[in-house]
């Protein structure tokens, strides 16, 4: 379990690194808190020929807050955003995801922009940054460009990102209301979740985010009137989602997770106070 | 043989039964353990890496190493064409024409199976290499499910062998058909026990070298024994056991049967060694381990009652089918056989029979797993027991009453001599203490509010200290007759003591991390009067040097009803010959002497005295002025060897083990609807082991046996597709349980000392592995209400046996 | 920009354990292989080489990580602790490594640095965690042999109120 043999490339600044991209475009890796890419080299499942660095560049490395949204940089780990102070005030669905992350270990080294590049589709920041409409932002050489959540996130493991760009940012907009809620079901502690399901509660309806049972998360607006409409919304979208077999579950037990899962998770959004 | 008190410390032994903290933590907590991997080697050391099939049946065209040979830093590519004109087959204790070397010969049968070795200057070049080596495969087709492997038509693991079941044996004690035919009902139930292991943290360790000046080979592994396995490693290098010399480290991160199954990567990386005439390193990584280490066999069984209309049970039927991978490696079938003399578990049955199939499929070899065959047995049994109640309409714990052993000794019909015990205050005492009423309480509730809610129960008999002739019980009376008897279990232990008066121990037993230098530093500084930081324990063995036997090891719970034993009577020897020294000296009777907090002194009058270190230095620096019968030596290596290990009988009854301890659980399991995962509430677990020589460590001993028996109920499992393809290859699909899904466990206790050993001690390291996936198991089919429950009880599974027509929530 | 080319082993330079230390390192060298076996600090374990088992966690710049999935190069300029670390020089235990003794919190000591080191973070960075905090923590890592029981009352009596030191 030892890696193929790369270049390694730790630019200074975020031009250099961009600099790096344009220079190996797809033969190169974004090497940042590398809780998901040195796995995945240590597996050999990719041969990078060049590694380029980004995760010291203290210019990535903060949270800046906006015209209403905030700004996470591409080196900013998932604890330090846990840690950030007015965190569950400002965002409080983000505040909420944030813990099912990985493990306290990896989350003091994973970036929050590491695992939207990733993409796994049953991961918890990308179905946060669906949910909240989040941006991905990203640079190159021809200039910088915001990508939608949904349009970034392509399907398993595959984004919009160019292989000359590089992710510096996510930006969310702060949505401050109390009326949230988040729950994944998970063989383990800390382990990916099988569904993940987030809830936010909306004028006259509820927006609600499902990870793990499409190819990446699914955000949909349902009414909230009563339980039997919501079970009805839930039970509409897990067949259309599908859901997919794998080792820890079958497709029909997705959908049938979503169908248990999403009314309590909606019911826990509408009982907080806003 | 003075008697030891029988629960605790006593006045002449007053470190016995105390829980004294482990003289082995300091060096593991500061990052100075000695594990294999941490050792020093040799600068000309090699690093090897394996190449693995990536069918689970192929034969093997070709192996062009050609470009791997090319890469600089690479010194050879080791196939098995090298092995098989270095090597010969390992002997396996099913005698059949099917040859096993340490790398695939001609065709592979398991997807991970060893076919090459690279050597190379370190390990990253190694795995660099490997993937330039080009191996030609035609797949042919694989079966990796016992039954199929058993029908007509079905792939041959082994053509040679003309079928897939290497062994049927079918074994009668009593009058079965009989009991049968009189009973007022018969039950019976299906279980299937999953392939599992409880994986190590540390993965196999090699290093070896060969010695072309005298035809040796010196190997250093993270090896558990059983130690008769030394013998196969020899034949297979085709030299005497004198020039394979194998040592073990002071460390081992952790084996739990697994670290058997270094021996045929032993062997390969010994002639690697002589191949490459520089020594080989070799350090298994987590994906080779998952797929190729190791796996307890997986069981398909029947087990059968015929039972009263009160739940009596007059007779038990097991047929059972057991899984062992592509190769029966020695020393299986020792599964289907080590609990095999207390078939009939806690139950007084005298009419048993029980059926024993041997398959092979396309999966990895088998090997040793702690519980070893227990938990396996007792899925089909106690599950057996939870349905006499179901169907009876009695209640479970009713029917574990009805039955239980009442009279100790007690021999059971297929032959185990239960030492002591007992069962039914074991039992009451569970519940009362256990507070089963509360756990029912919790139940009613449960069930009230609409949430499925189960409660189990498993009853246990926990061998320690294998019979090694138990496996002879394969073969028929005549085939042993010819073969010669096998019994027995030699235990050994060593005490010395060192001119300044300090005294060293060491034994037979090869370090996993259960504590074994405490309890040894316990048991020898109680005869000597000396406190536990007075006595060094060594526990590396060095097979040159150090006195082993074939039983020697760290398994089958052999530690505290053997070597501890072995220890204790080295050191009561050497307490004899010390008093007798003494005795000269202070002009008493040698009757009159003690030793106590480093003095060696005279009963009657404490004052005249001397300390212990004089008295040992005068073994030492004046041997002339030793009394007559004194050996001029402190240096005592005794030897344990129960009589009760009889042989198997003609009529096939075996005293498997020399202990017989008694576990007694129950649990509550709550299935969340919402999730299909099955919660464990409650889990309470009763042990009567005898004498605990360290209860700190007992207790140790069941909360690791407890969560790896939640592990085989709930969460691991190797799972293969229909084609043999390998699907839990990692970390994220073989699921270890964390400290986050690990319940609450209350451990409770009595004391039937054993009367067969002098420490009183029974083993009890296997016993929650045993009892644990059966106690859950019945919890989830009460909650369910269903009949068979197939672990792991994963949510994927429970969701299958809940989810109904698909409709809207 | 620093480059260091596939095949070049490049001196990295860091302190270790408060002290500077120099080795060589091709850059795809992790850095748990480089403490081990570049630097002898054989006391940092390896168990996967995923991520998943935590028994060779350690501490870079104060923040505990796996250091299977660290390349040695990134961890120029930078500060390791690992398990050596932690006793006094003289042997005595720290006040968390005492607790494990106490509580019977290993048997094979072989996921026991990484928990340590773990533990060593979290604990410098949170007063008076809650059980269930801690359990989380203990969570990302995989220990075999002990059920965790001992290891969780440990870490419950490292992080609890501090009693008189032995």
């Amino acid at each position: 379990m030892k890696p193929r043999p790369f270049d390694y490339l730790r630019p200074r600044s975020v031009d250099e690194a961009i600099e790096a991209l344009a220079e190996h475009g797809d033969k190169a890796r974004v090497l940042a808190g590398g809780q998901s890419l040195v796995a995945m080299l240590n597996f050999r499942l990719l041969a990078p020929q060049a590694l380029i660095d980004i995760g010291g560049l203290e210019e990535l490395d903060d949270i800046r807050r906006a015209d209403g949204r905030l700004e996470i940089g591409a080196a900013v780990t998932q604890n330090r955003l846990l840690a950030e102070p007015g965190l569950a005030r400002e965002l409080p669905l983000l505040a909420a995801a944030l813990p099912f992350v990985g493990h306290f270990q990896t989350r003091n080294r994973g970036t929050v922009c590491g695992s939207v590049a990733h993409a796994d589709p049953s991961a918890e920041i990308p179905l946060v940054l669906a949910m909240l409409e989040g941006e991905v932002v990203l640079r190159s050489a021809r200039g910088t460009r915001n990508a939608a959540a949904d349009e970034f996130q392509r399907g398993m493991l595959a984004t919009s990102r160019a292989p000359d760009e590089l992710i510096v940012a996510v930006t969310l907009p702060l949505r401050t209301s109390k009326r949230v809620a988040f729950r994944e079901v998970a063989r383990r502690q800390g382990d990916f979740a099988i569904v993940a399901v987030a809830a936010m509660v909306e004028e006259e309806c509820v927006r609600i985010g499902v990870g793990g049972i499409a190819d990446r998360p699914a955000v949909r607006r349902i009414a909230a009137r009563g339980e039997s409409d919501i079970a009805q919304a839930l039970d509409a979208l897990a067949l259309e989602l599908g859901g997919y077999d794998d080792l820890h579950a079958s497709a029909r037990m997705r959908r049938d997770l979503l169908r248990r899962i999403g009314p309590i998770v909606v019911r826990e959004a509408l009982a907080c106070a806003a | 043989m003075s008697a030891i008190g029988t629960s605790g410390a006593d006045e002449a032994h007053p470190l016995l039964g105390k829980p004294v903290r482990r003289i082995e933590d300091r060096a593991l907590l500061m990052g100075r353990g000695r594990y294999v991997d941490d050792l020093p080697v040799d600068r000309r050391t090699l690093h090897a890496h394996i190449v693995r099939s990536p069918h689970a049946h192929a034969i093997i065209a070709r192996i062009d190493a050609a470009p791997a040979l090319a890469c600089a830093g690479i010194h050879a590519v080791i196939t098995g064409e090298d092995v098989r004109r270095l090597t010969d087959p390992f002997l396996v204790a099913v005698k059949e024409r099917i040859p096993q070397w340490a790398l695939a010969v001609g065709r592979v049968r398991y997807v991970g199976e060893p076919v090459a070795l690279v050597l190379a200057d370190n390990r990253y070049l190694a795995e660099d290499a490997a993937e330039l080596i080009a191996v030609e495969y035609e797949p042919l087709p694989a079966v990796v499910d016992a039954r199929a492997a058993l029908a007509t038509g079905a792939p041959l693991i082994h053509e040679e062998a003309g079928t897939n079941e290497l062994s049927v044996r079918r074994f009668i004690y009593g009058d079965p058909d009989g009991a049968f035919a009189a009973a007022d009902a018969r039950v019976s139930t299906d279980i299937a026990y999953p392939r599992n292991s409880f994986t190590p943290i540390e993965c196999f360790v090699v290093v070896a070298e060969y010695d072309i000046a005298d035809d040796s080979y010196d190997a250093i592994a993270n090896f558990q024994g059983p130690f008769s396995i030394h013998p196969v490693m020899a034949r297979a290098l085709r030299v005497p056991g004198t020039r394979l010399r194998l040592r073990t480290p002071a460390d081992s991160g952790g084996s739990f049967g697994t670290k058997l199954a270094v021996f045929p990567h032993i062997v390969l990386m010994c002639i690697a060694s002589r191949i490459a005439g520089r020594p080989v390193k070799w350090v298994e990584d987590r994906l080779e381990h998952l797929q190729a280490a190791s796996t307890g066999p997986a069981r398909i069984a029947t087990a059968e009652a015929a039972v009263t209309r009160e739940g009596r049970i007059l007779a038990l039927r097991f047929d059972a089918i057991e899984d062992y991978g592509a190769f029966l490696r020695a020393p299986m079938p020792g599964p289907l056989y080590r609990m095999h003399g207390a078939s009939t578990g806690a139950y007084d049955v005298a009419h048993l029979a029980v059926t024993n199939r041997v398959v092979l499929t396309n999966t990895m070899p088998a090997g040793l797993i702690r519980g070893f065959g227990g938990p396996q047995h007792y899925l089909a049994l106690e599950r057996l027991v939870q349905r006499i109640a179901a169907e009876l309409n009695l209640d479970p714990l009713d029917v574990i009453r009805r039955n239980l052993v009442r009279d100790f000794p007690y021999r059971a019909a297929a032959g185990a001599l239960y030492d002591s015990g007992d069962y039914a205050r074991a039992v009451e005492t569970a519940i009362g203490d256990g507070r089963l009423a509360s756990l029912r309480q919790r139940q009613k509730e449960a069930r009230a509010a609409g949430r499925p809610f189960g409660i189990g129960f498993a009853a246990v008999v926990e061998p320690g200290l294998s019979n090694m002739g138990y496996l002879s019980t394969l073969l028929t009376a005549e085939a042993r007759e010819r073969a010669g008897p096998k019994n027995g279990a030699v235990s050994l232990a060593t005490v010395a003591i060192d001119p300044l008066g300090a005294v060293a121990v060491s034994a037979d037993v090869p370090v996993e991390g259960q504590g074994h230098a405490t309890v040894l530093a316990q048991i020898v500084a109680d005869e000597l009067g000396l406190s536990v930081e007075d006595v060094r324990v060594n526990l590396e063995i060095d097979t040159a040097k150090d006195a082993w036997s074939i039983a020697s090891g760290t398994y089958s719970s052999r530690f505290a009803p053997g070597t501890a034993v072995a220890a204790h009577l080295a050191a009561r020897r050497m307490r004899d010959r010390l008093a007798a020294i003494a005795a000269k000296q202070l002009n008493v009777l040698r009757d009159d002497i003690e030793f106590a907090g480093g003095k060696v002194r005279s009963r009657g009058n404490p004052d005249n005295a001397l300390s212990f270190a004089r008295v040992a230095g005068t073994a030492h620096w004046s041997p002339v002025l030793l009394p007559d019968d004194v050996p001029p030596s402190l240096r005592e290596t005794a030897s344990w060897s129960p009589p009760e290990l009889e042989p198997p009988s003609p009529d096939d009854r075996i005293n498997t083990s020399l202990t017989y301890g008694f576990v007694f659980d129950f649990c509550g399991v709550e299935i969340d609807p919402a999730t299909f995962t099955a919660r464990v509430d409650r889990y309470v677990t009763m042990h009567d082991a005898g004498r605990l020589i360290n209860p700190m460590l007992a207790d140790g001993q069941v909360r690791g046996a407890f969560v790896q028996g939640l592990a085989a109920a709930l969460f691991e499992e190797f799972v293969y597709d229909e084609n043999g393809a390998f699907l839990s290859g990692t970390f994220a699909d073989y699921l270890v349980p964390t400290a986050s899904e690990v319940p609450p466990l209350e451990i409770l206790h009595i004391h039937s000392p054993s009367p067969l050993t002098p420490l009183g001690a029974k083993g009890l390291a296997e016993g929650n592995c045993m009892s644990v996936p059966a106690c859950i198991a019945n919890a989830i089919a009460d909650a369910l209400g269903i009949a068979d429950v197939n672990l792991p009880a994963t949510p994927k599974r429970l969701h299958a046996l809940m989810a109904g027509p698909e409709r809207p929530a | 920009m620093r480059r260091v080319k596939s095949d070049e082993r490049a001196q990295i330079r860091l302190t270790l354990n408060g002290r500077a230390v120099l080795g060589l390192a091709e850059p795809r060298m992790l850095l748990s292989d480089f403490l081990r076996e570049v630097l002898g600090a054989t006391g940092t374990h390896v168990g996967c080489e995923h991520g998943v088992c935590g028994c060779c966690t350690v501490l870079i710049d104060g923040i505990a990580c796996r250091s299977c999935l660290v390349f040695a190069v990134q961890a120029e300029g930078r500060s390791v602790a690992t398990v050596e670390s932690l006793a006094a020089t003289d042997g005595t235990l720290n006040r968390l490594q005492r607790a494990f003794r106490e509580h019977h919190a290993l048997q094979c000591g072989f996921c026991t640095p990484g928990i340590l080191m773990s533990f060593t973070d979290y604990l410098g960075r949170n007063q008076a965690p809650s059980e269930a905090q801690l359990r989380d923590v203990l969570s990302g890592h995989l220990c075999r042999c002990t059920g965790y029981d001992g290891i969780m009352r440990a870490v419950i009596d490292a992080a609890g109120p501090k009693s008189e030191d032995p």
